[in-house]
């Protein structure tokens, strides 16, 4: 943008000229501030050919090789994914699908073998994904109690009203209460790694570390402090209807269990879109000699609690690394690349139609 | 909102309720009673006056107290539809189904509105509480048991008698008793009532005058029973019953509220009506609230922004429906239905209402609130700008309505009043041709000669002499001292022959009070040149020539008419001589000469015509001798007409035709109407900005003709003026048709020499109103022809000519009927100059109401008395002068200057700002709020149309009052495009505003697009990034609030972007706000996202964490840049490929600037001083265009009847001075004379009954010209603008280089009032030559010339 600065030329004004009348009518004179007489000095940008051309070739070029890097870095990603909903006859998990209920009391389980075609190499961060699954919902979103789920006791035996239709159950208040807790995805999915022998070994699976430290550490208390014991304090309220355990049981490490369950934390953090992937485990690596997901056969074993059959939602498993920008991102690098070409083609266009029909010389158009 | 018109007032503060009397407390206290029929009112019986329940005389125009306040105010608030309706928004965002936002989102914005308002209104009203105590706590005297006690103004009562003393307010409507002046006459002031300075003359009825003393008065028990309170300020008609005795009473009997007393030591009046129901506070009436145009198209507009709201929220309850029918009824397993609502189509109908919730950000409540602020921000710059102060007067521009600010950059048209608005209404002797040698001559009239020669210095041999008379020709004083007779007999004329009043308040201090200012300046003129008018009665005048004093017996004055245009008197002088005297127009004057003085009157013709073509106001002046035996004669026949009951008016003319005649030509007088410093200029200026000039005046036609061309509004080289003067319907008809075909044969024959040349440039110049020889064409101008011409496109609408059209008030009448109306307004369009003279207040409205409803332009009214006030309340702007008429037109103004010339600077420079600046804000406003809101519309689509906001419901409250308000305003109050000099430099750069071209509704739907288009690369950026993404520690980033927060950042920074291109003026203020925005935004958000508010409302802060989360993420500052870029890149592609292809001016200008700059910089400013050094050495060219056409103008611009007044004696003055410094001298003649009419007054032949100076109006004059040619042969003027037609563009080179020589010349010295400056055209502009700004005497206090309204 050329530009100058200018403090606006003083003509004709000139302070103190006025003389000795002047200054007996200054009690109404409008004072020669540079304010009031509209002459502040300005920078006064314009759009020339000079600045606006160079400005689109600039953004190409910042462009195009950050949307090469992102796009490679995202293709040096490696991301797994797997449907295992059921709801094809051939899945194994079919069966699970068409005869759950919500009250049976043992769990279904199947399980489904995948290839990993290539190694992963670093952590592997294992999410699950849903479809189709309204969490961003207006009325889904503001089903829950912040203070309840931030230890607050009171709000424990009288939940928010926001919790409605999920905040007492046979008089007693739901803990957590509301809909998003109510509805929280409760499969179990385990990894098995078939070794060319045959073997199926357990790939260990971390399950904290996977919520936002904020919300762990913040956001989610248990009521009566971090060292109460959690059944007593749970006593006044009764389990979400839809939950097999209380919230009391949904781990045993006491340093995970209750609202500080990371599960649930992670359950809690609502997703943006209907189809979105929330974090499950984490697959840490063990050593720099080998991948921490050798290439290979591997099995997913799902304890099959979640159903989505009814609103034609989708289940996933998705293994993936990640790199310093997160995991598969392809999007972001292609729009990075075409956005920076579009500006350099823009620079180019405008800058043929500025040499062949630009009013290169518009200031003769102004006599002067 | 509309914030009331108001701006604390600097007036009297008696005139400060009117203004507020909004309310209309006078209706209240007519419901209070009843509609009153009748008044009684006895004097001094308080207990039969209470029976009535009159107002008392205290005033209220408050509308609040401290309790009231708040209940009262806010109900009036209430009443305006957007309050409501953000009301009606809160009320639906309590029903917790229909809540999609927390009720603080609306609740913030709208309490803040409401008590930004309610400070105002509080402002206001206290400042009226103050004015209002101030008003009813004044003294005034009561007579109270026959006392005379000290009362509080709101403690008086109808029925009271009040005793008034010189210049003291008139506390209410009073019926004058008597008075301590002679005859019960009483003088007042009404400046503050009607505007008119002018003294007034009220008289008491004869047998109330005579009970002298508050004794007597306090015995006086009359009944008077008149008409119920009105606003009709002329006109009171009432009996009063005392002593069985039934006396009329009229207007002439009437004190009204709001006048002053002058020149009478005290009187005493009986109160008839007081506080609400004085006529002043009955005229106070709730002024008519005008909005602008683009209030009128943002209303529009917002109106189709709520239809738009509506679509949506349609589009978004049928996908609601169709949502919760498909899939939410499924996904109720996880998220059952709200118990109340059992089926998709009620859940539709609520999600309607909850849509309509979250996008009434379209149409933000910070709108109304915005507009204001920049308005009042224009209008304070206005007040502030000292290039509008007038040092003479010590007064500064005032914008007093807050919302017409940008309508000041769209005027097409201006209406403007003559008298003290184009002209000081200074009369000046400035030339005389005595016995055919031309005095005054040796001078050129321009005012750097003026500085050079020195003026005559009259003091030294005359101490009677007037200091402030200027007059540069030594050879006249010379003839005057050497004695030559013919010289002496012309200003013996001057002397005696007018209808002046004198008043002498200490030896040899005299103060003469015209009637017109033009008999003034004569008087005057005589005065210094040795003949001094020193004294009248109505038989004699007295007057010192020479040093000595003699007395000339006055026998009959031939008053004036605008018939005959012309006054005589006839005297006897001392020797016994009788001589009549005679001034008048030369036409009528030099018909009655006695054929001997053909030789003398073909020279004092020459010397006529130079004059006229000067501009000046002629007046040719000639005696004759009468024998006493025709003396006697005459005098019979005078008497007899005198007499007359019929056709008294004829019989008197046929006399006076009788004697006047043979006269002896002495020679003539020139006086200038001294136009207001830089009239020419600025009009020149305003004309090339495309402005319409028209001039309403109630002057005679000559006078307003003359005006006319020294203000150059009509010039010599014109085609054809047209003059429209038919008293009857079909010759006013014919008279406009002929017009017209003058003007359509002019055009033909052009068509003939150049036709596509006319059909091209004609037709846009005539949309301009000037064609090309003022070089006004000089850029072409494509918009303008493209624009659709209003509807009557007939042939006129292609002439290019210079036409000029003086319509008088009569013809006026007829042209204005509906069935000629629009015949009228095409002739009148069709001319560059409109001149409409004797026309009255009322038709003034009519013809700006009339341009109003068919021309769809915006008009601008500017007056300066109170005739122009009705013009000024029609038109969409008016503006008042402040000068020397009074106040009421700058009470009924918009805006109100002192000086013509500073019109060009608040049109051009404020005015195009502020349109300018309101543009761009409306632009971005609507733009901002876009981008804002449809970012929910579709969000809607992956949220099962549930109404979920995108944003943090915190951000929503705060984007349009904190984030995005203040840069918007700053660019809003601070912007300019080009700096002011140049704006007036290039008039065109005005042109933008009058063909709306910066906001309508192509540019709104251009922003709605932008604003759409940023919506969704907002919306879908961020969810083609986010929706796989994860954080650099895999946790999902495809969360609510990351989504949220990314594209609330998104957007900041892309709207902070857009007003940085958007801003062309960059001050530290807007930098400040800009970056502050952005700041503001980032602390807040880290703030509100803190874990400290959150473990204080863990209910209300649940975003905790989630900035630091998010914001941490490369992927998200990818993504913001990312989104900027897509949004930002192609506005500013077809950004530069608009300025690159096709630039405006004000582009233009801009780069030319900024190259000069450039260039500059080492030299600094030299470039614009060169432009005055050229504008001044042009100057010696400013009067060879005249044409020297003949224009006698006849000056008299008295009221007929003054005459009578005088030889009645009736206003004769007895001030206790004058009658003792007169006793010394004259006393025998002057006390008799006196005696005799005191006791006698029937005895006094020339006596009329006492009507005082009301007599009645002269007939209509018969119609001597119908249209008639004024101008030179046409066939030249044709031929030379043909020629400058074959040539455009070597014209407009030239042109523009002249004009913008002559222009810088003009403007350097725009500020101030130095009345040393002298302002010069360059001939560039054709004929424009300079007009004489500088040596202005500051004259006596002038009298207010009586306009036409009375006919």
């Amino acid at each position: 943008m050329a530009s100058s600065y200018s403090a606006k030329e003083e003509d004709g004004q000139r302070a103190g000229a006025p003389g000795p009348a002047g200054n007996a009518n200054s009690g109404k004179k409008p004072d020669n501030t540079a304010f009031k007489q509209q002459r502040l000095p300005a920078w006064q940008p314009i759009l020339t050919a000079g600045t606006v051309l160079p400005a689109f070739f600039i953004i190409g070029l910042i462009f195009i090789p950050i949307g090469i890097g992102l796009f490679v870095t995202s293709n040096n990603i490696k991301e797994f994914e797997i449907d295992y909903t059921g709801t094809d006859s051939w899945s194994p998990c079919y069966n699970c699908a068409q005869n759950y209920s919500w009250n049976s009391s043992t769990p279904c389980r199947c399980t489904l073998p995948f290839t990993l075609e290539q190694p992963f190499e670093s952590n592997v961060f294992m999410y699950y994904g849903l479809s189709n699954f309204y969490q961003n919902h207006r009325r889904y979103v503001k089903s829950r109690d912040d203070s309840q789920l931030n230890g607050d006791l009171s709000s424990l035996k009288y939940p928010s009203k926001e919790c409605e239709p999920y905040r007492l159950n046979e008089n007693k208040p739901i803990a957590p209460c509301g809909a998003i807790a109510n509805s929280m995805f409760n499969d179990t999915l385990e990894l098995y790694y078939i070794d060319p022998n045959g073997t199926q070994t357990l790939i260990p699976l971390m399950k904290k570390g996977i919520a936002w430290w904020t919300d762990k550490h913040v956001k989610f208390r248990n009521p009566g402090g971090s060292n109460a014991n959690l059944t007593a304090v749970f006593q006044v309220s009764t389990k979400p209807v839809n939950w097999r355990n209380p919230v009391y049981e949904l781990d045993s490490d006491p340093e995970n269990n209750g609202f500080i369950n990371e599960d649930f934390i992670v359950w809690m953090r609502t997703a943006a879109l209907p189809t979105f992937r929330k974090l499950y485990r984490i697959i840490q690596k063990k050593n720099n000699m080998t991948p921490t997901l050798p290439r290979g056969n591997y099995t997913l074993e799902v304890v099959y609690n979640y159903p989505v059959n009814s609103f034609e939602g989708r289940k996933r498993m998705i293994l993936s690394t990640i790199s310093w920008m997160g995991g598969k991102n392809p999007f972001l690098g292609i729009a990075y690349i075409t956005v920076g070409s579009v500006c350099f083609f823009l620079g180019v266009v405008l800058l043929f139609i500025h040499h062949k029909y630009g009013n290169r010389n518009n200031s003769s158009d102004i006599p002067n | 909102m509309t914030i009331p018109k108001e701006i604390p007032d600097k007036w009297f503060p008696i005139i400060l309720p009117m203004k507020w009397a909004k309310t209309g407390l006078p209706n209240k206290a007519k419901k209070r009673r009843g509609a009153e029929e009748e008044r009684r009112v006895r004097a001094n019986d308080r207990e039969y006056n209470e029976k009535f329940q009159y107002a008392s005389n205290c005033i209220m125009t408050s509308k609040y107290n401290v309790i009231t306040f708040l209940p009262v105010n806010l109900f009036e608030q209430f009443q305006e539809v957007a309050n409501t309706y953000f009301l009606f928004l809160l009320i639906l965002q309590l029903i917790p189904q229909i809540s999609s936002l927390s009720w603080f989102t609306t609740i913030v914005p709208l309490v803040l509105v409401l008590s930004i308002t309610a400070v105002k209104d509080a402002t206001d009203d206290y400042f009226r509480h103050k004015s209002d105590n101030q008003v009813n706590n004044r003294q005034s005297q009561v007579l109270i048991n026959g006392i005379l006690q000290k009362e509080k103004w709101m403690n008086v009562r109808v029925g009271d008698i009040i005793k008034l003393e010189n210049n003291q307010f008139v506390a209410a409507d009073l019926l004058l008793l008597s008075s301590s002046e002679p005859h019960g006459l009483c003088y007042i002031e009404t400046a503050e009532l009607d505007g008119e300075t002018n003294m007034k003359v009220r008289q008491s009825l004869s047998v109330t005058s005579e009970l002298g003393d508050p004794n007597n008065l306090a015995q006086f028990d009359g009944e008077v029973v008149c008409e119920p309170p009105n606003n009709k300020l002329d006109r009171f008609c009432g009996t009063l019953y005392w002593k069985d005795c039934k006396y009329g009473l009229s207007n002439q009997n009437m004190l009204l509220r709001g006048c002053v007393l002058r020149n009478t030591e005290s009187c005493y009046g009986l109160v008839i009506f007081a506080g609400p129901d004085t006529k002043l506070m009955q005229n106070s009436g709730r002024t008519k609230f005008k909005r602008t145009s683009i209030d009128r198209l943002m209303n529009t507009l917002v109106l189709w922004i709520f239809g738009f709201l509506v679509c949506m929220g349609v589009i978004l309850a049928i996908g609601n429906a169709v949502w919760e029918r498909e899939v939410g009824f499924l996904f109720q397993s996880y998220l059952p239905w709200d118990p109340p609502v059992d089926n998709f189509l009620f859940s539709a109908f609520l999600s309607f209402w909850s849509y309509v919730i979250i996008l009434n950000t379209v149409v933000p409540i910070s709108l109304y609130v915005s507009v204001e602020v920049i308005r009042l921000c224009h209008s304070y710059f206005i007040n502030w700008d000292r290039r509008m102060f007038c040092n003479r007067s010590n007064t500064a521009a005032e914008a007093r309505s807050t919302t017409l600010n940008e309508e000041l950059g769209q005027v097409e048209y201006i209406f403007s009043d003559k008298t003290g608005t184009l002209t000081q209404n200074i009369m000046t002797f400035n030339k005389c041709s005595i016995n055919g040698h031309a005095y005054g001559e040796v001078m050129d009239p321009l005012g750097a000669q003026h500085k050079k020669a020195q003026p005559l210095d009259f003091s030294t041999w005359n101490p009677l002499a007037d200091r402030d008379f200027r007059f540069y020709d030594a050879s006249l004083l010379e003839a005057v001292k050497v004695g030559e007779p013919a010289v002496h007999e012309f200003f013996r004329v001057l002397s005696l022959c007018h209808t002046v009043m004198s008043e002498e308040k200490s030896e040899g201090e005299l103060y003469y009070k015209a009637q017109s200012p033009d008999e003034g300046a004569l008087v005057t003129a005589a005065r210094n040149f040795g003949f001094v008018f020193r004294s009248r009665t109505p038989g004699t005048i007295t007057t010192q020539e020479l040093g000595k004093a003699v007395t000339y017996t006055l026998l009959a004055i031939l008053d004036f008419n605008n018939i005959r245009k012309r006054m005589s008197v006839i005297v006897r002088n001392p020797e016994g001589r009788i001589r009549l005297y005679c001034k008048g127009a030369d036409t009528v004057l030099f018909e009655r000469l006695h054929s001997c003085c053909q030789d003398l009157m073909n020279i004092t013709s020459d010397h006529l015509n130079e004059y006229a073509g000067d501009g000046l106001r002629t007046l040719a002046l000639a005696y004759r001798d009468l024998s006493e035996e025709q003396w006697v004669e005459w005098a019979e026949r005078y008497r007899g007409a005198e007499k007359a009951t019929d056709c008294r008016e004829d019989h008197l003319a046929a006399a006076y035709e009788e004697i006047e005649q043979d006269m002896m030509l002495l020679g003539a007088t020139a006086i200038e109407d001294k136009l207001q410093e830089g009239v020419p200029e600025t009009i020149a200026i305003l004309s090339l900005a495309n402005i319409k000039i028209w001039v309403l005046t109630g002057d005679k036609q000559e006078t307003a003709v003359n005006i006319g061309y020294s203000c150059k509004m009509l010039t010599d080289d014109m085609t054809e003026v047209f003059i429209i003067n038919g008293h009857t319907v079909q010759s006013v008809r014919e008279d406009l048709r002929r017009a017209r075909e003058r003007m359509m044969e002019s055009a033909r024959t052009r068509d003939g020499e150049k036709e596509a040349e006319t059909q091209w440039g004609g037709a846009c110049s005539v949309g301009n109103g000037y064609s090309s020889r003022d070089g006004a064409n000089w850029i072409p101008d494509q918009e303008k022809c493209a624009q659709p011409q209003a509807p009557p496109t007939s042939v006129l609408e292609s002439i290019s000519g210079e036409f000029a059209l003086v319509i008088s008030g009569h013809s006026l009448a007829h042209a204005l009927e509906a069935d000629m109306e629009q015949e009228f307004l095409e002739t009148a369009c069709a001319c560059r100059a409109v001149i409409c003279c004797r026309v009255t207040p009322l038709q003034k409205a009519l013809v700006v109401e009339l341009v109003k409803r068919h021309k769809k332009a915006v008009t601008l009214a500017i007056g300066d008395g109170a005739n122009d006030v009705s013009m000024i309340k029609t038109a969409h702007i008016g503006v008042g002068i402040s000068g020397q008429e009074g106040i009421q037109a700058v009470l009924a103004s918009d805006y109100s200057f002192s000086q013509f010339r500073f019109l060009q600077r608040l049109l051009l420079v404020h005015g195009r700002w502020s349109y300018l600046r309101m543009c761009r804000f409306l632009c971005y406003f609507f733009y901002k709020n876009f981008a804002f809101t449809m970012v929910h519309f579709w969000f809607g689509f992956f949220c099962g149309f549930s109404a979920q906001t995108v944003y943090d419901q915190y951000f929503i409250t705060l984007y349009n009052i904190v984030y995005t308000s203040l840069p918007v305003l700053a660019m809003g109050i601070f912007d300019q495009d080009v700096p002011e000099q140049r704006s007036l430099e290039y008039p065109k750069l005005y042109e933008p505003g009058q063909l709306n071209l910066l906001f309508n509704k192509r540019e709104f739907f251009i922003c709605i697009a932008q604003g759409i288009y940023t919506s969704v690369v907002l919306f879908f950026i961020p969810y083609g990034t986010l929706s796989q993404a994860t954080q650099s520690n895999g946790v999902a980033l495809a969360d609510y609030q990351t989504f949220a927060v990314t594209t609330a950042t998104a957007l900041v920074i892309v709207v902070s972007v857009q007003i940085s291109l958007d801003t062309g003026f960059w001050t530290a203020i807007n930098h400040f706000f800009v970056w502050g925005s952005l700041t503001a935004y980032f602390t807040i958000l880290f703030t509100m996202h803190s874990s400290v508010l959150f473990n204080i409302f863990p209910k209300q802060f649940h975003f905790l964490g989630s900035a630091h989360n998010t914001l941490a993420q490369p992927v998200v500052w990818l993504t913001i840049a990312l989104a900027t870029v897509i949004c930002i890149a192609p506005v500013l592609a077809f950004r530069f490929l608009k300025l690159d292809l096709k630039p405006q001016l004000a582009d233009t200008v801009r780069y030319t600037q900024l190259v000069q700059q450039k260039k500059w910089k080492p030299g600094g400013r030299a470039g614009r001083r060169v432009g005055g050094v050229g504008g001044s050495g042009g100057s010696a060219m400013g009067r060879l265009g005249r044409g020297g056409s003949r224009r006698s103008g006849y000056a008299f611009a008295h009221q007929e009847g003054f005459g009578e007044l005088i030889t009645s004696g009736k206003n004769m003055r007895l001030s206790s001075l004058a009658l003792a410094s007169f006793a010394s001298r004259h006393s025998a003649i002057w006390i008799d004379t006196l005696r005799k009419k005191k006791h006698a007054p029937v005895t006094n032949a020339y006596n009329t009954p006492p009507t005082g100076n009301s007599s009645p109006a002269p007939s209509l004059a018969p119609p001597l010209s119908t249209s008639s040619s004024l101008s030179g042969p046409p066939e030249t003027t044709l031929d030379e603008a043909g020629k400058v037609n074959s040539d455009p563009t070597l014209i407009k080179s030239h042109n523009d280089e002249q004009l913008n020589v002559a222009l810088n010349g003009a403007q350097v010295e725009t500020g101030g009032c130095s009345p040393q400056v002298t302002q010069e055209m360059a001939p560039g502009l054709k004929g424009a030559g300079a007009r004489i700004s500088g040596a202005s005497s500051p004259g006596p206090p002038i009298t207010a010339e009586e306009i036409a309204s009375g006919e």
